[in-house]
């Protein structure tokens, strides 16, 4: 690609003829060249990445205060609030980091439905992603039980004993993932130490998925591939100081719920001491779990219900085989558009039955909500991917930008 | 194009479309410098968790009660985590304290500085080598040849004033903050 290399000097030159970081650095955050249309969706993949630092930072500043113990760990959590320096800054950047990092990686993962990120050649990128997701997902669980309130201590228990469900071996399951034969002492300790472990692997795995990424580069709103370096720009200064600026307004968000309503997501009940005699009336897990956890209760059936729930996030495996229309971007594919919408909609509303009490007519309405998600799925999508007629595709990213600017004629061609 | 023209064409445009680049420089300066400033803020309070907590310093005072001590006995308490030596000594022991010349201490330093009471010596009982706590306070205990204190890790001997007089350790060890509040009872902290 790149004619020229850039001559490195001095020390940077002795190091990088031996170990190329440099050469690295440059290749991925500086000349790496990038579509030059991409939106502000673009900017939630450094936001993850950003995230995810602050989320090993804080945690591992607690981890050196908090006590893995049945009987400590609740007081080890409140000395946290009152007593060490800053405990309560670090702690509520943690907890409001993990609804941050969801809402972040939700609509990074939204942008990659809208604009078909998944599409091949990015298929083991999406893949990757679904990982991290899952990753994300195990970790959060798990650090929500660790300050031992009740609501730690009953979604651990409710969530563990979803594997009960499984016929013939369920209950050796629970047991074994229990170290006992309830929530207690031995569950938070393993508790402890995945929770420690997890967000490592997912560094890992995000890696790959940069590595993935930097294979084909970004997809683009118009979901068309680069054809020229007309088409894109370097990285360092366009994306760099787009990524800063996304950054601080996200940042703004963050630190002002950190600030101003620090306890707005989480649930008050989790202040009061885990007690395995007493369940609390009306439970629920943090709101980025509502939407799976409305698909588990949507179902009459134990076991249905269980594999409905997990099936809802494995889907996602699978989409890129699911939808194998040709074009990209839903901006050109006028059905998916609305059916994606749809399918937006519908996964907020199933967030919200899934805080409601399963009774009445919400349970009508999640049963609807969840029919209708894997239909998006499993229906709606291979058939669109036959039928669709596409609006007319711009032949490149350069030519789509410039005919935005002058107003004229969108060059067109294919149509399938 | 390839992406040198691509920035030299970038560039060029800068001069042709008269960029205020005093502008950007402003900008650029205030971002980093805010950025720096912030960056600088974040760091410090989240070190400064690290720092002993609240409830850590809370307990950075004990009163000891001395009236069960005898002469020529010895008491160990706790203070912020770490033995405090209290020594009941005996006439003699003073007067060894005492006859010392300054000028033969490795640290040098009277004993009448270092007791409020002749009778009650009171010291960290922390080798001040490398932190291991010296023997001397049981009654079998080798005392070292200085009749105070023996550190068994490398072998320094304190004197019955707590003075280093003879091995690796560079310093006596150390007298901790600490007032009468009676006259049997003493508060350290
Ligand atoms: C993927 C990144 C991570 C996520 C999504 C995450 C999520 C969470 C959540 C939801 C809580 C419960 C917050 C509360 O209600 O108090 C928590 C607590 C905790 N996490 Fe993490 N965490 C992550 C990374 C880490 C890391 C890397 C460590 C340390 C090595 C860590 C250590 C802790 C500790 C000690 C607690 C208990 C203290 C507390 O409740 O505030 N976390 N985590
Ligand atoms: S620590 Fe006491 S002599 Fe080395």
């Amino acid at each position: 690609m790149s004619s020229e290399k850039n001559e490195l000097k001095g020390v940077t030159g002795w190091i990088d003829k031996r170990l190329p970081v440099f050469t690295f650095i440059n290749h991925n955050l500086r000349d790496y060249p990038t579509p030059k249309n991409l939106s502000y969706f673009w900017n939630f993949g450094s936001l993850a990445g950003v995230t995810l630092v602050i989320m090993i930072v804080t945690g591992i500043l607690l981890a050196m205060q908090y006590t893995a113990n049945a009987d400590l760990a609740f007081d080890s959590v409140e000395r946290i609030m009152r007593d060490v320096n800053n405990g309560w800054l670090l702690r509520y950047i943690h907890m409001n980091g993990a609804s941050m990092f969801f809402i972040v990686v939700y609509i990074h993962i939204f942008r990659g439905l809208y604009y078909g990120s998944f599409k091949a050649p990015r298929e083991i990128l999406w893949i990757l992603g679904v990982l991290i997701l899952l990753l994300m997902m195990a970790t959060a669980f798990m650090g929500y039980v660790l300050p031992w309130g009740q609501m730690s201590f009953w979604g651990a228990t409710v969530i563990t004993n979803l594997f009960s469900a499984f016929p013939v071996i369920g209950d050796y399951i629970v047991t074994f993932l229990w170290g006992g034969f309830s929530v207690d002492n031995p569950t938070l300790t393993r508790f402890f130490v995945l929770h420690y472990l997890m967000p490592f692997l997912i560094v890992g795995v995000v890696g790959l998925h940069i590595v993935a990424l930097h294979q084909f580069g970004s997809n683009n709103p118009l979901g068309i591939d680069v054809k020229s370096e007309g088409d894109t720009i370097p990285f360092h200064p366009y994306y760099t100081v787009k990524d800063y600026f996304g950054l601080g307004v996200f940042l703004i968000i963050f630190f002002g719920l950190v600030f101003f309503a620090p306890n707005f997501l989480g649930h008050p009940d989790n202040y009061i001491p885990a007690d395995p005699l007493v369940t609390p009336a009306h439970i629920v897990p943090e709101w980025y779990f509502l939407p799976f956890y409305a698909i588990l209760r949507a179902v009459p059936d134990k076991l249905m219900g269980v594999i409905l729930m997990f099936a809802a996030v494995m889907v996602l495996f699978v989409l890129p085989w699911l939808d194998t229309h040709k074009t990209r971007s839903a901006q050109f594919r006028p059905y998916y558009k609305q059916f994606f919408w749809l399918f937006f909609i519908n996964c907020l509303i199933l967030g919200w039955v899934g805080s409601m009490p399963a009774e009445g007519l919400y349970v009508l309405i999640s049963r609807l909500a969840t029919g209708y998600y894997f239909l998006f799925f499993l229906v709606i999508l291979p058939i669109l991917s036959r039928y669709e007629n596409t609006r007319t595709i711009p032949t490149s990213i350069a030519a789509s930008v410039l005919s935005d600017k002058f107003g004229n004629e969108k060059t067109s061609t294919e149509n399938i | 194009m390839d992406k040198k023209n691509l920035n030299d064409k970038l560039v060029e445009s800068d001069k042709t479309q008269k960029v205020d680049s005093e502008k950007r420089d402003f900008l650029f300066m205030t971002t980093t410098g805010l950025a720096l400033a912030g960056g600088a803020i974040a760091a410090w309070s989240l070190i400064d968790t690290m720092n002993p907590a609240k409830d850590v310093l809370a307990l950075s005072s004990t009163e000891v009660d001395l009236s069960p001590i005898e002469s020529g006995q010895s008491l160990t308490v706790m203070w912020r985590g770490k033995p405090i030596f209290i020594r009941h000594r005996t006439k003699d022991e003073i007067k060894q304290a005492r006859n010392v010349l300054v000028d033969d201490l490795t640290h040098k330093s009277l004993d009448e500085e270092r007791v409020k009471k002749p009778e009650w010596l009171v010291v960290v009982g922390v080798c001040t080598h490398l932190g291991c706590v010296p023997l001397g306070q049981k009654v079998g205990d080798e005392k070292g040849e200085y009749g105070g204190w023996f550190c068994p890790c490398h072998g320094s001997h304190y004197d019955t004033s707590g003075r280093i007089r003879k091995g690796p350790a560079p310093l006596n060890l150390d007298v901790p903050p600490y007032e009468f509040v009676s006259d049997e009872i003493i508060k350290i902290g």
